[in-house]
């Protein structure tokens, strides 16, 4: 399956496919009593829109060379990329049954050796964006028309790694990248302005050489617009800040650092799928 | 998550021992800090950082700057306990524990939380079976890998008042307390958990136990095996290793960690120098599959079983 632009019916498809992946998580997680749901629910919405309306791939050719890349550089968040690849057709659904089981594919942590459509494994934060930096530099360098994005976590943003990546993207002007920051105000234990304070995001940035636009990272007309804009339009790399909600589409996982690896209980998780619909 | 399902003493999670005992020596010294990488709840530290909320430096996700912060907290007179999971702490940070600890001599005690393979299903990023192999190469680190509650306890007290950087490898895997009469904790020195005269085991953490479950086994099969609780890894015990070896012919080391450059490394370098005997070395091949504690250490021969068969081919070789 191959998909490109976006089309008149894009919302309503991605709503749908975000919903499906809400559901999925869900799941997973309840039978495995193990994930990290508050991040899952944060990013999916953005990651529906990039393979159901943004990115060009085509999931009977994982290695295709002129693929848009993805890059899921907040690895804890498999909720979101392995509901996503699956959706978008890399692998069979009942792989998600098999979700960090003895020997899975389906590891805690991606693991592109395991399963088409990742593009490198993370899981230690601070890794994808400059492993996404050196795929944009080599389509740079080739003259290749494909696209890179990488979405970090906000407390990630805390990690050096990612500011010497924004160092170099800026300086070089690296414009077919576009960084998307998963802006949920929560890190592991507490708020991240609480612990190692990040605003303000844009205007470091923006000092780094970069273009910054801050969007509603729920609305899919926004996420869509700036997602999508073409790359001959800018001159340098696009930081795109998604403010989200931790936990998003669940009433009582929303906001809560407790849901960052909570795990739900029969109940929860009968309320949770009560409120996917 | 408990590792031997036939092990039916209590068993305990050893990061309350850490905790409690942290907390305990910094009521009475003042100089005492955490450094902590959004690691306050998985390092069991919330007490800590109520207690003492100045004396709790959180500075995010950030481990370089972590262990650089505490190299320079300790330049100004403070003991700095770095608290993190041990993968990214050793992993990320290693120039950092290389030159700004170890090389740099500061006080500075490194202690890594779910180390070897406790994050289990989440994979080898967040496993942490190379550390041994990488602390051990830098000389000013002492590296301790507490085999139970009791021996974490001391091993917090004694790196709170040694002089010098110290690795602890803490584990947060559920471990029965072991019982010795009059015991004390000695760095350095390997403690004696069963005497023995065909083969010694040599373990350290979360194995310790199962070395002493392979020993029951093989005396159920006229096979007599000593076991050493090698809780120090760097400096090695190298007068242990060597009496084991002249007196006992063969040995079989087990970590939860790569089965290179660790604890088995470290016996084969100290024995192939004063006494070469057989040695298999029980531990992990490298980056490990998808799956469960459990159903980790039982494919890799960290149990029972596992244990004694390695020592059956020890025996075996001996003389060949
Ligand atoms: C280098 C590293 N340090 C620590 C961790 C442990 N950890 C996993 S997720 C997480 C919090 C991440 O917060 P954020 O980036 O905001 O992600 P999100 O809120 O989207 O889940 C932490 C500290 C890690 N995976 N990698
Ligand atoms: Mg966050």
């Amino acid at each position: 399956m191959t998909h490109a632009l976006k089309t008149d019916n894009s919302d309503a498809l991605i709503r749908d496919k975000a919903l499906w992946m809400r559901q999925q998580a869900m799941k997973m997680v309840y039978a495995k009593q193990l994930g990290h749901l508050g991040g899952d629910f944060s990013a999916i919405d953005v990651l529906a829109t990039l393979y159901f309306g943004v990115l060009r791939y085509d999931t009977a050719r994982p290695e295709w060379a002129e693929r848009d890349r993805f890059v899921m550089s907040k690895g804890h968040a498999t909720g979101a990329l392995y509901t996503a690849l699956c959706a978008a057709g890399y692998f069979p659904e009942d792989w998600l049954d098999t979700y960090m089981g003895h020997h899975s594919k389906l590891n805690g942590h991606p693991n592109r050796q395991y399963l088409p459509g990742v593009e490198t494994n993370t899981g230690p934060l601070g890794h994808g964006f400059p492993v996404a930096l050196g795929i944009a530099i080599s389509g740079q360098i080739t003259g290749a028309d494909y696209r890179t994005y990488v979405l970090t976590g906000d407390g990630e943003q805390q990690e050096g790694s990612n500011w010497e990546a924004a160092m170099t993207a800026g300086s070089r002007k690296v414009k077919n990248l576009t960084l998307i920051i998963d802006r949920n105000r929560l890190q592991q234990g507490a708020r991240t302005e609480d612990t190692n304070g990040l605003d303000p995001l844009d205007d470091k940035y923006r000092a780094f050489g970069w273009h910054v636009v801050e969007i509603d990272g729920h609305d899919y007309a926004q996420l869509l617009d700036t997602l999508g804009a073409p790359v001959a339009d800018r001159e340098k790399p696009l930081c795109v800040i998604a403010n989200t909600v931790k936990g998003k589409g669940v009433s009582f996982m929303e906001d809560q650092a407790k849901w960052h690896h909570g795990v739900p209980n029969a109940e929860q998780f009968a309320q949770a799928m009560k409120e996917l619909v | 998550m408990a590792v031997a399902a036939a092990t039916t003493a209590p068993m305990f999670d050893c990061r309350k021992a850490w905790a409690e005992t942290l907390e305990q020596l910094a009521a009475s010294d003042e100089r005492i800090v955490v450094v902590v990488n959004d690691s306050v709840g998985s390092s069991n530290l919330g007490g800590f950082q109520t207690r003492f909320p100045d004396r709790t430096i959180n500075v995010g996700i950030a481990e370089q700057n972590m262990v650089g912060v505490a190299a320079g907290l300790a330049n100004g007179g403070r003991i700095p306990f770095v608290s993190a999971a041990s993968c990214f702490l050793t992993a990320r940070a290693m120039e950092q524990i290389k030159a700004d600890v170890a090389y740099a001599g500061f006080n500075v005690k490194l202690v890594g939380q779910s180390s070897g393979i406790a994050y289990g299903e989440l994979g080898a990023t967040h496993h942490s079976i190379e550390d041994f192999a990488w602390l051990r190469t830098l000389g000013p680190i002492t590296v301790i890998a507490p085999c139970d509650a009791w021996e974490t306890a001391e091993a917090v007290k004694w790196a709170a008042v040694h002089e010098g950087p110290v690795y602890l490898r803490l584990s947060r895997m559920k471990v029965p307390t072991l019982d010795l009469p009059g015991r004390t904790f000695t760095p350095g020195k390997a403690e004696v958990h069963r005497s023995g005269t065909d083969v010694t085991i040599i373990a350290n953490g979360t194995t310790v136990h199962l070395a002493i479950e392979a020993a029951e086994t093989l005396a159920a099969e006229g096979v007599s095996a000593r076991v050493l609780n090698m809780h120090t890894i760097s400096p090695l015990d190298t007068d242990a290793v060597t009496a084991a070896a002249k007196e006992t012919g063969a040995i079989v080391t087990v970590e939860e960690a790569l089965d290179r450059g660790g604890l088995g490394g470290a016996v084969a370098e100290c024995t192939s120098a004063t006494h070469p005997v057989p040695l298999q070395r029980v531990g992990f091949p490298g980056f490990m599959p998808t799956g469960s504690i459990a159903s980790l250490f039982e494919e890799f021969g960290l149990s029972r079983e596992g244990i004694a068969s390695a020592a059956r081919i020890a025996i075996r070789r001996k003389g060949a």
